[in-house]
């Protein structure tokens, strides 16, 4: 190619900036294991989330006002009378709770995989602190509509730090700038809000992903690529990161703004879930809502808390509940990373923490009564159970052998051919032939389909059949 | 294993037993009904305005969004002076109303979203008389409601029956004086104003479900084009 102008104005940054070194080092020579699953889209779909927030966030501020007497109507100004603010507004509200299930599914992925384990506990401990950042970003944004549902979950939540013997009382009237919720707390929230806690954010997503880059990405086998090398240097079972996962990862982007946008467009109160139905009432300090709620992604740790008969111990159990995740990597003690050739008592204990973080979750959301109190008592048991006693239990793992190279995922098309293989074989089972042969005039009810009638005895065994390979695969 | 499958579910559905509530009676919404909505708005014009605003939303707004001609919206619905860019302002004073019903009226722009529109069908429908309460009447859904019945004249006076079933006791709302409507106009007069409510509420809604089937129809064209790229290159990846 002949030298242009452009071309020269080019190098002339590139030998003053190292812009290709960057994007070889992290895209385009960073290797990641050939055999990422469905698990492995969250992380990049977080930072998609994450970008929408701050474009969203930053378009909706310059219509928003942090004050007490004008933010809720501002809100509804930015609905109905800013050109395509409903639109923006909805795309933030959406992001945030889209953020919380990105990073829950990322989470799991990580425990389910060992991903936290030696050497990653750094990008752990990263992505622990980036998870309560993101809290605490959520937290305060959920302040600034100013609505009932506003108001009442932060007196709620900050009036837990005056728990605190001591310096309880002073420590929430620092916290709120004055004795109740109001206007200086709902200005130091905005400037939280909008410049502390994000550039927190971003600062950690960047440490995360450098912490990453370092020591490699783990896999679905939990083996370290980097231990069987080609000649060149490459490891055997990696790709570069750019293009192979950049074009996978699209499809993940694709299929997730699917979701995002038949929620934005259909469903963007998702039944009083995303947007609580309580908060399009204006805040108002005289009058408390009967149930108090906070939104649906806190609920799993607000249960925690409402589970402990006493406030102070509460708080703990609350703060125990984030605590715990911290710890994990040296909490578990089974030198196998993946959860595919890990015992099935971490299978079973894995199964239990998402049934009774899920059951935390929605015991959060409803009314506190004596059964549900009992309930969620335990299911804290089992929630602290998975992490406390995992020193225990993952010694005794029985655990299988650990492949040297990555084994062979089925892919999508793979699977559905051998399913369609395994159709006609499937259906001769769970269907008999009918005694009498119906002959009815139109040719196509004389297809063989229409002369058959289910079996239960094949469905029976089907099923059995179904039952078993699943407990199987628990141990 | 199974048991402890079967523990789980069994405490779950214990759990789950929801609280129990008046039963609501379903309104019928649909914002794409212009005559409906133009009626509504006429009907809160006429029965609601007077104490309660709506200022998140203006005349202009309502005429363009319900397929009405401006002035004849300045003519049939809004009040007498107001001008077509005015939002929907109550005429009465705050302090004139807390001293008379002990609270100030709340602005209706987004209490269909709060309430919900069978909530606020069934409350409009559910008052009856109590002469134990200062305002004579009371109202099933929404207990000791600071609110008088706007309606009355329209439904009749409503007394209350205790009823008795196999399945326990329940209230039943029988008009014993009727009003200038029958029981079906009213019905009808009712889901007009809330229809008008939930518009209200969210006006971009029906824009919002337009847009979204455009959106969702390049979402699936672009994914398309995304898997078969993704396939493209990942061929030689064994």
């Amino acid at each position: 190619m002949k030298p242009t102008r452009l071309n020269a104005c080019g190098d002339w940054v590139l030998d003053r900036f190292p812009v290709s070194k960057f994007w070889n080092e992290h895209m385009a020579h960073y290797y990641a294991p050939k055999n990422f699953n469905f698990w492995y889209f969250f992380g990049s779909l977080a930072l998609l989330v994450l970008v929408n927030q701050i474009i969203t966030g930053i378009l909706l501020t310059m219509n928003y006002k942090p004050d007490a007497k004008l933010a809720f109507d501002s809100i509804e100004y930015i609905m109905r009378d800013v050109p395509w603010g409903w639109l923006v507004r909805y795309m933030h509200s959406t992001g945030a709770s889209a953020f919380f299930i990105v990073i829950y599914l990322h989470m799991f992925r990580g425990i389910m995989y060992g991903s936290f384990k030696h050497p990653r506990e750094l990008i752990w401990i990263f992505g622990m602190l980036l998870f309560v950042a993101l809290m605490a970003e959520a937290f305060m944004g959920y302040l600034l509509p100013w609505g009932q549902m506003s108001y009442w979950g932060a007196q709620v939540i900050i009036s837990l730090f005056s728990a605190i013997p001591v310096i309880g009382d002073d420590l929430s009237l620092w916290i709120r700038g004055d004795y109740v919720i109001a206007d200086a707390t709902l200005n130091r929230f905005f400037a939280f809000h909008v410049i502390a806690v994000p550039l927190v954010l971003v600062m950690l997503v960047f440490m995360h992903i450098v912490a990453l880059h370092e020591v490699g990405s783990n896999n679905p086998d939990g083996i370290e690529i980097k231990e069987s090398k080609d000649p060149w240097g490459h490891p055997v079972d990696g790709i570069p990161f750019h293009p192979y996962y950049t074009v996978k990862d699209i499809v993940g982007v694709a299929v997730f703004l699917l979701f995002f946008a038949t929620v934005i467009f259909y469903m963007p109160e998702m039944g009083g879930y995303f947007l609580e139905h309580a908060n399009f009432i204006p805040a108002d300090p005289m009058k408390t809502p009967e149930h108090i709620a906070p939104v649906w992604y806190f609920t799993p740790f607000y249960s925690v808390l409402r589970a402990i008969p006493d406030k102070f111990a509460g708080v703990i159990a609350m703060g125990g509940s984030i605590v715990v995740l911290f710890l994990l990597p040296w909490l578990d003690r089974c030198p196998v990373k993946s959860i595919r050739y890990r015992g099935g008592i971490f299978k079973k204990a894995l199964f239990l923490f998402v049934v009774s973080f899920i059951a935390l979750g929605y015991l959060g959301t409803q009314p506190v009564t004596p059964v549900a109190t009992i309930l969620a008592r335990l299911f804290t048991t089992i929630y602290f159970g998975f992490f406390l006693l995992m020193p225990i239990y993952t010694r005794w793992e029985k655990t299988k052998p650990v492949p040297k190279s990555l084994t062979k995922d089925h892919s999508l098309e793979e699977q559905l051919h051998a399913i369609e293989e395994q159709l006609p074989a499937l259906i001769e089972e769970i269907t008999e032939l009918k005694p009498v042969a119906t002959e009815i005039g139109h040719p196509a009810f004389k297809s063989s389909f229409f002369n058959r009638r289910p079996n239960p005895v094949g469905i029976k065994n089907v099923a059995t059949r179904l039952a078993k390979k699943l407990i199987e695969s628990l141990d | 294993m199974k048991k402890l499958i079967i523990l789980l579910l069994l405490t779950l559905s214990f759990g789950a037993i929801a609280n129990e509530e008046i039963e609501l009676q379903s309104a019928n919404i649909d914002l794409s009904n212009n005559e409906s909505l133009q009626r509504g708005a006429k009907h809160f014009v006429t029965y609601c305005l007077g104490c309660h605003s709506a200022k998140h939303i203006r005349y202009l707004r309502i005429a363009i969004d319900v397929g009405a001609d401006p002035q004849k919206v300045l003519k049939d619905i809004a009040p007498e002076g107001a001008s077509i860019y005015d939002q929907l302002h109550s005429a009465m004073n705050k302090h004139d109303a807390e001293k008379w019903f002990g609270t100030q009226p709340p602005d209706l722009s987004l209490i269909a979203r709060s309430r919900g529109a069978d909530w606020l069908y069934s409350y409009l429908k559910s008052y009856y008389i109590d002469p134990t309460k200062p305002l004579g009447v009371n109202n099933l859904v929404f207990k000791d409601t600071a609110m008088p019945n706007p309606l009355w004249q329209l439904q009749g006076e409503q007394h209350a029956e205790q009823r008795k079933t196999i399945y326990g006791e329940y209230t039943k709302l029988v008009i014993e004086e009727p009003g200038t409507l029958s029981e079906k106009d009213f019905d009808l007069f009712v889901n007009d104003l809330v229809n008008f409510l939930v518009y209200v509420g969210e006006p971009v809604q029906l824009e919002r479900q337009r847009l979204g089937k455009y959106v969702i129809l390049f979402l699936l064209v672009f994914l398309v084009i995304a898997y078969l790229l993704k396939k493209e290159y990942w061929q030689d990846v064994h």
